[in-house]
């Protein structure tokens, strides 16, 4: 019974990849955000904070719905980026990392964010006296610092990005081998007559995906922990 | 040598103060909690603006609200030791002194094995600091500082969240750092002890404001200041000097102007220049020189001047050769009938003199 067919390792395989890029794309953006979000006062802090906390609160399908109509071949975005770059990024596996992307971006915002405001501003302060400027402050003080919340905050936006599937069905559909990730795959095969063995697969690989990521990040933290407090 | 001169108002008060600070020497800003000590150091470290004024260190201009200089915390070259420590947590001591370490230069500035020899922590450089004891870091924190090679070193209540057994272990390391690195130092306290062993100026701010400044031996020796220095702990300061020790009674003579005053205990090498404070609760005085008595210290001398604030008991400043203080009773003064300008004996017992009120002093 448990012997997974070619589809479904793609499935799983194309989830994962999906998932590792999404958490590429947001990390960097992230960190920025939380950056501004914890430690900037500036006009319009509370309108960037509900933006950036909006796919939390909507429904996934109205992300998929505007991502659609801005990265599809007609909307704004996906027009330029083929007009410039030949690229497609509605209904590819591309399309579907920027899905997941978003859809766990406020989950990494909100993990990092939590952690800066827990940095002791005072030790920054006495890194200062010491002859630090605010470039290595960041990286040799603030960033260790708040590694274990950037790790919590990349375990969140994988686990989330694996578990994607209004706002991916909706802006790239569910295309085998291109779009067609764990969840999307797992629904495809409730669909279809015959397909609840291939289903219940799917499900038992993806318990065990998200269980391994869990103790991945328990470990993790717990080692961050360590060298963060002594 | 430092020279300040600032204004900066904060909600509750303002502070206005004028300041130089001597190269070599240790200056403390003395005053309650809240009136603005912390603030004026965090202004020389750059970490605080203030609203105009100016902060030389030598020819070197940090701020100068006119001239629109203001120089990052980073630039200033000043070392800071905090009330809280303040270390890295996720580096190891090593890690942590060496963080603003730059090369010793002309040898007379701190070496790495020289500053960690002197502050006796060399068995906790592999250490992090949640492992370590309130002394140990904030030995470790005056390391960190001194490794930086700063011109000025600021210390913001280094000893007030240790324990008061732990804090004789830092003093002698901090009066090192005048005498071994020739530093000049800017230490802010609310413990009358500390300051009198340590300082060779001492500055009373009271909200935001310069009360008085001088030596240690001229401010507690002046009667109007008590209620900046504190009433309980009134009381002169004797510059004395390690004249003579008594091994049958562990007795040691300290010499002063006015004579010797003998102590119990100390024992430290003849020569020595230490403080006494002398609280003027523990003097007493009597008209005629006194016999059969257990008090060890009698001196006579001649009342100068009566502070009366009209409760119970009157201060009173007698010259033994020196100031001394003495605080009696409203009923005791017209008994004996004292008056400014009358010869009296005054008598301090040796046991109430303890180790803590002797403190090296400083630039003999």
């Amino acid at each position: 019974m448990f012997n997974p067919t070619p589809t479904e390792l793609e499935a799983l395989s194309l989830s994962l990849k999906v998932a590792a890029w999404s958490v590429a794309i947001t990390l960097p953006f992230g960190l920025f955000t939380a950056w501004i979000l914890a430690r900037k006062r500036f006009y319009g802090h509370a309108l960037l904070n509900g933006i950036v906390y909006l796919p939390l609160v909507l429904p996934p399908v109205v992300i998929g719905f505007f991502l659609l109509a801005m990265f599809g071949r007609q909307g704004p975005a996906g027009a330029f980026l083929y007009d410039t770059l030949g690229i497609t990024v509605a209904f590819t596996w591309q399309g579907a990392a920027i899905a997941a992307a978003i859809m766990a971006f406020p989950l990494m915002v909100r993990a990092i964010r939590l952690s800066f405001e827990n940095v002791d501003s005072r030790l920054e302060a006495a890194a200062r006296t010491l002859g630090a400027s605010p470039l290595r402050v960041f990286y040799s003080i603030t960033l260790p610092l708040i590694s274990p919340g950037i790790l919590a905050g990349i375990i969140l936006a994988f686990a989330r990005s694996l578990g994607e599937f209004g706002a991916t069905i909706t802006f790239v559909s569910n295309i085998p081998g291109e779009t067609s990730t764990l969840p999307l795959a797992i629904f495809s095969l409730i669909q279809t007559p015959g397909g609840d063995a291939g289903a219940l697969r799917l499900v038992i690989l993806s318990i065990a995906l998200a269980l391994a990521a869990l103790l991945l990040s328990e470990y993790l933290a717990y080692k961050a922990k360590l060298k963060v407090e002594g | 040598m430092l020279e300040l001169n600032l204004t900066h108002r904060f909600q509750e008060f303002q502070i206005n103060l004028a300041l130089k600070a001597k190269q070599g020497s240790i200056t403390s800003l003395f005053g309650r909690s809240g009136t603005g000590k912390t603030s004026i150091i965090n202004m020389i470290a750059g970490i605080v603006t203030p609203d105009t004024g100016m902060i030389k260190v030598g020819e070197d201009v940090l701020f100068d609200s006119a001239k629109g200089i203001n120089l990052p915390p980073e630039k200033r070259k000043l070392g800071y030791v905090f009330q809280d420590c303040r270390l890295f947590p996720h580096l190891d001591v090593r890690r942590n002194l060496l963080y603003g370490s730059k090369a010793a230069q002309n040898g007379k500035k701190a070496t790495f094995d020289h500053v960690v020899d002197v502050l006796g922590i060399h068995t906790l450089l592999e250490r992090k600091p949640a492992n370590l004891s309130g002394g140990e870091k904030q030995r470790v924190a005056i390391g960190r500082a001194l490794l930086s090679q700063p011109r000025l070193l600021l210390m913001d209540e280094p000893l007030a969240s240790i324990d008061i057994q732990l804090r004789s272990e830092i003093l002698p390391y901090i009066e090192d750092l005048r005498d071994t690195f020739g530093l000049t130092v800017i230490y802010v306290s609310h413990s009358i002890d500390e300051v009198i062993r340590l300082s060779d100026k001492m500055v009373l701010i009271s909200n935001g404001i310069k009360q008085a400044e001088g030596n240690v031996e001229e401010i507690m020796s002046r009667l109007d200041l008590h209620s900046l220095t504190g009433r309980f702990n009134a009381g002169a300061v004797l510059s004395t000097t390690v004249e003579s020790y008594d091994v049958d009674y562990d007795l040691t003579g300290l010499a002063f102007k006015g004579g010797t005053l003998r102590v119990t205990g100390v024992n430290l090498t003849k020569g020595t220049s230490i403080r006494a404070h002398i609280l003027a609760r523990d003097v007493s005085l009597m008209l005629h020189r006194p016999v059969g008595t257990s008090i060890l210290n009698v001196f006579e001398g001649t009342i100068i001047e009566v502070a009366d604030e009209g409760g119970p008991q009157l201060d009173l400043k007698i010259d033994i050769g020196t100031p001394l203080i003495a605080r009696i009773t409203r009923k005791s003064f017209n008994d004996l009938d004292l008056a400014v300008s009358k010869n009296i004996f005054t008598m301090i017992k040796a046991v109430a003199i303890d180790r803590r009120s002797l403190g090296r002093s400083a630039l003999d």
